[in-house]
């Protein structure tokens, strides 16, 4: 599963449309039973209705100052009239949006960018990862990624070199977000990252290196009505280990799915089902932007691990109501266990606000 | 006694005076009022209209840097990229701007944008969209101005359905943004739509930029290979372009209200000159009290200044309201159609309020230190003994000066205009006034010694009164000369205006029958084949087809009127021509313009001028130049064929008729309409009905002009009238003696009539000559450089006379009037009284 309430959101608005307009496009359905090829599937889908490339990191400057960061690429199928020969007919819309998460501010820095993908300023290629909105953008390099962003606040320019193996989700990489069958994401992760490049803050460039997480997911039909939002966390754990966890929630606040991938040092996958995966929140933190109570704190159970998680700081709201019309909280975590130090990751939060209106 | 506490019954003293004459210090705040509150009303108005205006300009602007304008007929998108491509681009906003037919009847201007870069630069008009964009995505998704919303009376949800050519389409509207996002009417559709649906794939009228920061704008632009028929206009200068002529209509007004003012002003200068100069036994007794020279002089500035504020306050008060009033049914133009219409919103600043109270305290300070002075330097005894009424306005120093600003006024008429405006124009119109005002005593002297002294006993005693009092006549003369010498000149400006306008309507409109489609609009066009169906009409003799499109000549500049239609020896012949060039053997293709191109991109007969048309720029030669009172922006003439060869557009807006001799032209408009189907698109028009319709709308823009001329002559009356008031009461004592020797109640009447319609018969006079002078500044000067054509001088004469005649009967009943009370059974009397 995987991210952004925002698009989903977004995703929904582009249903209603669909019912408005003309001659609507026809959506692919995700099913289990087929399985990722790869490199073809790092690149887009563009018969999807949705789909994203994620990438959230811990980063460390010269200085040894703890950074978080995430940069996210989605493109959607607006439901233009295919007719329309227009070469600005919105039959693709990229959307980008870029944090920092730095301890010295008092609340997270963040951009964003959306254009429709016409003329090559905006695309999504085919193949291989390669997206780009005006000067930002995502492509694969020699041994990983490139990812450059420039906003007015920062800019960044990383390399995301590739440590371990593509970690499909789910069943061969179908990720169910919920009981009807089709109700589902094809999911990939790619984790451990190791991150060598250059941040502008305030004016200044300096190195940072880093370690961070890849998402890419692809799908047509999210979450069904009764759902309001989710939890999501992603972790490079000690070791050489990784944890993708979620939960899909319903308006009682109980889970409504949930799942999860934990891949151990040694390269094994133990998939998570429902069953097996916890969120139960702890301390809440009350954010003046927006009024939300949004739970920074929690105690995970994903499997066989008992983990605390604690934010880098607590603003790392992200409000996005203008370009994808969703408040989340997408922010650098700790995590602890019982024994210590278990892993450092990004924990994304989202409904916490209005719930998201998937209609 | 301490000089605070002295002053305080200097002012004691001279409020009892007061208190005794209320009617005297109402018709004193009166004109100070009514001045103040016309200035206020025009200066709100003007400045509501530049705020709105501003307001729509800068939400249509908003952040960009340059833009690069295609005009109506646009550009090849492929620009686009390449420019949005740039390093020195920050933004790069396209923009397909139609003016959309309206199915129900005229047109809507319509932005295709893609939201999310208009945004960027537009957050004010865009801002909104940005959250709900998709539903904008819809082939015919429209959103709607709140004015556009009104105008159309339409909601969200709506259907406006519109004529792309001889089809209608049906635009859903999606959502109507707040009137706080854009004051005017607009409709905004997403780019991809608006290309498809609007049949306009392909092309950009606009493409709007914000630069990198320090991107270097002069090397960047230097490096742009744009098409030749687009032009770059920085964000600066979108704001200009429009700005100058509303600016000029407005400084019109404005100057009539300051007149208004001025002449308020003068009336208070004549009320405080005559009550001071009746009043100096006051002030010689308070003079031999102790109290000084300076006091004296604080105390009567002091009462002049509570005057002027009681008066500011109430001006301001009614101007405030005037202006609301006139917005809200005539909007920002005062109905002369070119700013936004009923509605606008008052903008009123306390501070210009303020301003305009203390202007009123200024006014009759000012006023009232001048008399104050000379009483104050009256020799106590003297004036005690009550002697000496030797009050002159004006010396022999300032007979000198008035000639001086006269000559001043005439020698700088002719400066050119700074800024679009004609400021030196009305310096000239200032100083002559002036300059004529200090005359009036000499001029008086110089009438009054002239003329026979054959009108019996009664005429002989009027006439030899005024001559001895020819300076304090000259304050009352002063008030009429000012007010009325405005209006005289005014109304030989208007009067010349319309007599060339209606000349010039006959010229411009030879043919019968005029038909135009959805006028303005993008949409939809008259072909060739209409062309043949209408020239098939039984009737017509004659069709030709126009297109008029509008075109950018400089980025600055609103865009000018491109006129193609035949352009044969006789439709040269039949233009309005002022100035001609001999085109024969020439090479290049001939255009006519009007003044205003003429004026404003400084070219003239047998000069070259370059068109951007059809993705060129094409050299032309200009033939001639023609009055053009239709479009003060300016037009260009050009023969249709080789607009067509450049552009290939072979649409027409406009089609001329002419009928065959004895036909009913609204037969043929109505077999026509019948025949070309366009519906409520089509507009016919017969020559006679627009000239009428013309005129109609020439009167209603000036109607403001000659309410606040009428203003201008009540006030000036006003002061004849107190004067008359002020003079009678100390004339008492002649009148008892009159009446003693044997003159009847209605010859002193008939005595005091003579001498008003004297007084107005001179002011009359005096005031057609210097409004004669005052209107050559006007015609010549103001006009031509405020809206770039030319008038024909023409004197209303008989208007004039009858106003005059009105003027000068006017001042003797109000001479009348205003000395009844003395003349009744208290004049005997009054004899007795000791003087």
């Amino acid at each position: 599963m995987r991210r952004l309430g925002g698009v989903l959101a977004l995703a929904a608005l582009l249903a209603v449309v669909a019912v408005a307009g003309g001659a609507v496009p026809s959506f692919p359905e995700v099913r289990p039973g087929a399985a990722l090829a790869f490199p073809g599937d790092e690149g887009a889908h563009p018969d999807f209705r949705t789909e994203w490339w994620y990438v959230t990191g811990w980063l460390k400057t010269e200085t040894g100052a703890p950074l978080g960061f995430q940069v996210t690429f989605f493109r959607t199928r607006p439901a233009v009239d295919a007719a329309n020969p227009s070469a600005f007919a919105a039959r693709e819309l990229i959307i980008a949006h870029a944090a920092l998460s730095d301890p010295a501010k008092p609340r997270a820095l963040h951009a964003e960018r959306i254009a429709r993908a016409v003329f090559g300023l905006a695309s999504a290629a085919t193949g291989r990862t390669a997206v780009a909105l005006g000067d930002w953008r995502l492509t694969s390099a020699d041994a990983g990624f490139a990812a450059t962003v420039s906003a007015e606040d920062f800019s960044f320019d990383l390399s995301l070199a590739r440590r371990l193996p593509v970690m499909p989700n789910g069943e061969h990489g179908y990720s169910r977000k919920g009981p009807a069958v089709t109700s589902a994401s094809w999911y990939y992760s790619i984790p451990g990252l190791a991150v060598a490049g250059h941040l502008v803050r305030n004016g200044r460039a300096e190195a940072v290196t880093g370690e961070a997480w890849l998402d890419h997911e692809w799908s047509s039909a999210y979450l069904d009505p009764t759902s309001v939002g989710w939890d999501w966390l992603g972790l490079n754990l000690e070791g050489g280990g990784a944890l993708m966890a979620f939960r899909i929630r319903d308006a009682t606040g109980g889970a409504h799915w949930a799942g999860g991938s934990l891949r151990s040092a040694d390269g094994v996958v133990r998939v998570l089902d429902p069953a097996e995966v916890a969120f139960v929140p702890g301390r809440v933190w009350r954010s003046a932007h927006t009024g939300i109570r949004w739970p920074v704190e929690w105690t995970v159970r994903a499997g066989p691990l008992t983990l605390s998680l604690e934010p880098l700081f607590d603003d790392q709201e992200s409000d996005s109501r203008l370009t994808t019309g969703a408040v989340y909280w997408e922010g650098a975590v700790t995590a602890r266990g019982p024994a210590g130090p278990l892993g450092k990751g990004y924990l994304e939060l989202t409904g916490y606000g209005e719930p998201l209106k998937l209609r | 006694m301490s000089a605070l506490a002295r002053v305080r019954v200097a002012l004691a003293v001279l409020a009892a005076q007061l208190s005794d004459r209320p009617e005297r210090l109402l018709v004193t705040i009166g004109a100070i009022a009514l001045g103040i509150a016309l200035t206020v009303s025009v200066t709100l108005v003007n400045g509501s209209a530049a705020e709105e205006f501003g307001r729509a300009t800068r939400a249509l602007t908003g952040s960009a840097d340059l833009v690069i304008d295609g005009g109506r007929a646009g550009f090849d998108e492929a620009l686009y990229p390449t420019l949005a491509r740039r390093a020195e681009v920050a933004v790069a906003s396209p923009v397909l701007e139609t003016e959309l037919a309206v199915a129900a009847g005229g047109t809507l201007t319509v932005l295709g944008i893609d939201p999310f870069l208009a945004g960027r630069l537009q957050p004010t008009l865009y801002g909104d969209l940005a959250s709900h964009f998709t539903g904008l995505l819809g082939a015919n998704a429209i959103v709607l101005s709140a004015a556009a919303a009104k105008a159309l009376n339409l909601g969200r949800g709506g259907l406006l359905t519109v004529q792309l050519g001889r089809e209608e389409r049906r635009l859903e509207v999606i959502d109507v943004l707040p009137a706080s996002a854009y004051p005017r009417a607009l409709g905004i559709m997403d780019l991809g739509s608006a290309q498809w649906t609007l049949n306009r794939l392909g092309r950009l009228t606009r493409l709007e930029l914000r630069l990198a920061p320090g991107a270097d704008t002069a090397r960047f632009l230097a490096s742009l290979r744009l098409p030749a028929d687009t032009l770059v206009a920085r964000g600066s200068d979108v704001e200009g372009r429009g700005a100058s002529l509303r600016r000029a209509y407005y400084a019109n007004l404005d100057m009539l209200a300051l007149v208004a003012l001025l002449t308020g002003g003068f009336l208070v200068f004549a009320t405080q000159a005559l009550s001071t100069l009746r009043r100096r036994g006051q002030f010689a007794l308070l003079r031999a009290l102790g109290v000084t020279r300076g006091e004296v002089t604080l105390a009567v500035v002091l009462e002049g200044a509570l005057v002027g504020f009681v008066g500011g306050l109430l001006g301001t008060a009614l101007g405030w309201l005037i202006a609301r009033l006139a917005l809200e049914h005539f909007g920002g133009d005062l109905g002369a159609g070119f700013a936004a219409g009923p509605g606008t919103p008052l903008a009123a600043p306390v501070a210009t309020l303020g301003a305009f109270v203390a202007l009123g305290v200024v006014v009759a300070a000012v006023s009232s230190w001048l008399p104050a002075r000379r009483v104050a330097a009256l020799a106590p005894a003297r004036a005690l003994k009550g002697g000496d009424p030797e009050f002159a306005l004006v010396t022999a120093g300032g007979r000198r000066l008035g000639i001086g600003l006269l000559l001043g006024g005439a020698a700088i008429a002719f400066a050119p205009a700074v800024g679009g405006l004609p400021l030196a124009g009305y310096l000239s119109i200032a100083l002559l006034l002036f300059g004529a005002v200090l005359l009036v005593p000499t001029f008086a002297r110089l009438v009054l010694g002239r003329l026979p002294q054959r009108f019996g006993p009664i005429g002989r005693l009027a006439l030899a009164q005024l001559q001895g009092t020819v300076a304090e006549s000259a304050v009352s003369l002063a008030a009429i000369v000012v007010s009325f010498s405005l209006m005289v000149s005014m109304a030989i400006m208007v009067h010349s205006f319309r007599d060339s306008f209606e000349r010039w309507l006959g010229e411009v409109l030879p043919a019968d029958l005029y038909v135009r489609v959805a006028p303005g609009s993008d949409t939809v066009m008259l072909g060739e084949a209409d062309g043949g169906t209408i020239a098939a009409i039984p009737g017509v003799e004659r069709a030709e087809l126009r297109r008029l499109v509008p075109i950018l000549l400089a980025p600055d500049r609103p865009p000018v009127a491109l006129i193609a239609r035949r352009l044969d020896r006789a439709a040269i012949d039949a233009l309005p021509l002022i100035a001609r060039a001999a085109t024969i053997g020439v090479d290049l293709p001939v255009v006519y313009v009007s003044e205003a191109i003429g004026d404003l991109y400084h070219v003239e007969p047998g000069g070259r001028l370059s068109l951007p048309l059809g993705g060129a720029a094409h050299a032309v030669i200009v033939g001639g130049i023609w009055r053009d009172y239709a479009r003060s922006a300016g037009t260009v003439l050009i023969d249709r064929n080789i607009y067509r060869d450049w552009t290939h557009d072979e649409g027409a807006t406009d089609a001329a008729l002419w009928l065959k001799r004895g036909v009913s032209a609204t037969a043929v408009g109505q077999e026509l309409g019948r025949r070309l189907g366009l519906g409520a698109s089509l507009e016919l028009i017969e020559t006679t009905d627009l000239k009428a319709r013309s005129l109609a709308a020439f009167d209603r823009a000036f109607t403001i002009t000659y309410l606040l001329e009428a203003i201008a002559v009540a006030i000036g009356l006003a002061g004849v009238g107190f004067a008359f008031a002020s003079t009678a009461l100390a004339r008492r004592a002649e009148f008892g003696v009159l009446r003693h020797l044997g003159c009847s109640a209605r010859q002193l009447r008939l005595l005091l009539a003579g001498e008003g319609a004297l007084v107005g018969a001179l002011g009359a006079l005096y005031g057609l000559l210097v409004g004669g002078l005052l209107s050559l500044v006007l015609v010549y000067v103001v006009n031509r450089q405020s809206f770039h054509w030319s008038l024909d001088f023409v004197v209303p004469v008989g208007q004039l006379t009858l106003v005059a005649l009105a003027l000068t009967l006017a001042a003797a009943t109000t001479a009348r009037l205003a000395a009844r009370s003395v003349l009744g059974e208290g004049a005997v009397r009054a004899a007795r009284e000791d003087w």
